[in-house]
């Protein structure tokens, strides 16, 4: 049997703000939750995440802005009253309580009667996948197990909002990856609104319907996983999530032009005369001899070859400076005959992958 | 054991091979540990010198008669006189009753502190510990001038119409209590001051996520958590309460008569040291098993992870 709350809850963000002295940890944020996603909060450290999920909890007073959990307007409800599950960065689990009694505990607020209570506990610890550690005291679980306890806990209310601080963050790089598939399927068993906040783009890419990237308490961009990586919306973001080259192009009337050369693209280039179009390495390519009209062609020197195992990682410098790099995967027979450093080769990029963004000048500094 | 295994056993260099150092290690092993004890030796020869040899001496002259023999006369005395089980029940009630005290009025003092901003809380803990700059003797005596019948609290407290008469606020077990829970208060606050600071402030934040309003927190979290530093306190005020002597002889007006001042009854009227050691060695052994029980409890308390 699944715990599926009566319905989620939509959240609507409108005009956030807060701030430390100087510091913007949020800064006019507007953002819309739909009912029922998966939605994270993507950021580098120090960038607002925290803030704007203890707002959403209650335990951060912004200076102003407009939160709604449906239809009610909760900016100045007290935490205890806003009934949604919480997932913390150290779990904050209970030490004088046993497991049982940690997730006990929201069902007892609740006047929830023993039966009942205790037929709830050994479910949510079943949907965990800790069936029978209810006698256990916090201090004997594993980090792993905690972070299940807690979401145990936050989840047996059934509160039609879940949200999680970075939960996965104190676990081993094999069980983080797990975990991400198991709270992704819980997600889909329990259909609750969940904001997840992270730094790792990575898990933030494996997880969500949606992303929200903020930086500096601004939302930089919000878009499935594919967007936010295929069609980044300016520089922060596709710095951020994934690597890539910026080559500084221009608009002339119809055409972009790169170093004189024109630039075939399949998506709309933005507004402005100066632009940016970004080179992931894995889009990059090899070519040898002709060259399709599709693909978008880039004479280089090789630097360096990096054997990494499943990959390798080719350096190259293109005529103006501009580094590149190029990645693809080993194959055994042909890894011998890649030109080394100091050879001329040519990068080729499908226009598919061809994507502008506007030159804003920001990071331009390296 | 094959003849050629033997063979390799009892071969020196074949042992020497599969386990390289072994000898020299464990020699090295060896002199570290004996480099510590000689480190440890000047403690554990002034612990030697000055807890052990006098509560050694004190059991043996417990157990001389008043002729110089071997007697067990000192406890026989003990346990014969109507007045010894007075004076020990006096003694745990005043104890009980200090401590007591010292929880209701430190526990909210402790609690009020530790939810001030760290620079104001640390202000108001040198004003909890100023008592400690000034001696015992002086702050009992003062106690006496403002407790007597024209003293300063039964003045004002008949100038502002409280009380008619003036109260009988000393020299019975009154003044010993307000004496004695003024010099104990600091040993109680700071125990528990120290363990609600170290309560993280995110499990309250995850009671009032879960549903807990401000008193359920406190109740159901805040208060469970603090326990421990509670007990510690509350343990060491009734621990030295059991000893204390100043106070009681000086607040108590002769009519408080508590364990301490008996034995100084005894070596300064009777210079009897073997009853005065006797009396020594009944507390001493009190306060073991009090502290012994007590450590049950809290070990207790740990395993069934308390909460229910
Ligand atoms: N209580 C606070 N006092 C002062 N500055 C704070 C406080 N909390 C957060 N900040 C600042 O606000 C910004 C955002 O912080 P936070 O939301 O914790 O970032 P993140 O969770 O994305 O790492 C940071 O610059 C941080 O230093
Ligand atoms: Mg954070």
């Amino acid at each position: 049997m699944t715990e599926r709350p009566a319905s989620a809850l939509p959240i609507t963000i409108r005009a956030m703000t807060k701030t430390y002295g100087r510091v913007h940890a949020l800064d006019q944020v507007d953002l819309d939750i739909r009912s029922g996603e998966f939605l994270t909060l993507l950021g580098p450290s120090g960038s607002g995440k925290t803030t704007l999920l203890m707002v959403l909890a209650g335990f951060t007073r912004p200076d102003s802005g407009s939160l709604k959990f449906g239809d009610t307007e909760v900016i100045r409800m007290p935490p205890h009253r806003r009934d949604l599950g919480m997932v913390f960065q150290n779990y904050a689990l209970f030490p004088h309580m046993t497991v049982a009694g940690n997730i006990a505990y929201p069902l007892r607020l609740r006047g929830i009667g023993r039966a009942e209570r205790e037929a709830r506990v050994v479910r949510a610890l079943e949907t965990v996948q800790l069936g029978g550690y209810g006698g256990r005291r916090i201090d004997q679980l594993s980090g792993g197990q905690r972070q299940r306890v807690a979401l145990a806990r936050a989840i047996v209310f059934e509160p039609r909002i879940l949200l999680m601080d970075e939960p996965l963050s104190a676990l081993d790089k094999k069980l983080r990856d797990r975990m991400q598939i198991e709270l992704r399927h819980l997600h889909e068993q329990l259909g609750m609104t969940t904001v997840y906040v992270t730094h790792d783009q990575r898990e933030a890419l494996t997880m969500s319907d949606r992303i929200a990237v903020i930086d500096h308490g601004r939302l930089m961009q919000l878009g499935a996983p594919r967007e936010i990586y295929d069609r980044p919306a300016n520089r922060f973001v596709a710095d951020f999530i994934g690597e890539s080259a910026f080559l500084p192009v221009r608009r002339k009337g119809a055409e972009i032009l790169c170093a004189g050369r024109p630039l075939a693209t399949e998506s709309p280039a933005p507004e402005g005369e100066k632009l940016l179009a970004i080179l992931r390495p894995e889009r990059l390519q090899l070519l040898d001899g002709s060259v399709p009209p599709e693909i978008n062609a880039f004479p280089a020197t090789v630097s360096e070859l990096v054997y990494q195992g499943d990959s390798f990682l080719m350096a190259a410098r293109l005529e103006d400076g501009t580094e590149l790099t190029l990645r693809d995967v080993v194959r055994r027979d042909t890894f011998a005959e890649l030109p080394g450093p100091g050879s001329a080769v040519t990068l080729g990029l499908h226009a598919r992958d061809t994507v502008l963004i506007p030159d804003d000048g920001a990071g331009a500094a390296p | 054991m094959s003849p050629a295994e033997t063979a390799l056993a009892a071969s020196p260099a074949a042992a020497a091979a599969a386990a390289p150092n072994a000898e020299g290690l464990a020699r090295d092993g060896r002199a570290e540990r004996l480099a510590l004890l000689g480190l440890a030796s000047p403690a554990l020869l002034l612990v030697l010198v000055i807890l052990v040899v006098p509560v050694a001496w004190l059991f043996y002259v417990s157990f001389i008669g008043a002729d110089g023999s071997f007697s067990l006369e000192n406890y026989e005395r003990m346990i014969n006189r109507k007045s010894y089980a007075r004076i020990f029940y006096t003694t745990f009630e005043i104890s009980f009753l200090t401590t007591g005290i010292c929880i209701l009025i430190g526990y909210p003092l402790a609690y009020f502190l530790s939810q001030l901003p760290p620079r104001v809380a640390n202000l108001c803990l040198i004003t909890v510990l100023l008592p400690f700059w000034t001696s015992l003797l002086v702050r009992t005596y003062a106690w006496l001038v403002l407790l007597q019948k024209s003293g300063l609290v039964n003045e004002w407290g008949i100038s502002a119409g409280l009380w008619e008469e003036p109260l009988k606020l000393v020299h019975n077990t009154t003044g010993t209590l307000i004496g004695m829970v003024h010099i104990m208060l600091p040993f109680l606050v700071l125990p528990v001051y120290s363990a609600m600071r170290a309560i993280d402030r995110r499990y309250l934040m995850a009671a009032a996520n879960l549903g807990a309003g401000p008193v359920r927190a406190f109740w159901t979290v805040f208060a469970p958590l603090s326990l421990p530093g509670l007990f510690a306190g509350s343990l060491i005020v009734f621990v030295l309460c059991l000893g204390f002597f100043v106070t009681p002889a000086v607040l108590g007006g002769g009519k408080v008569i508590m364990v301490s001042m008996k034995i100084a009854s005894n070596i300064e009227l009777f210079v009897n040291w073997g009853a005065a050691s006797a009396l020594g060695v009944v507390l001493l052994v009190t306060t073991l098993v009090i502290l012994w029980v007590a450590a049950r409890f809290v070990a207790l308390e740990r395993l069934a992870g308390g909460g229910h």
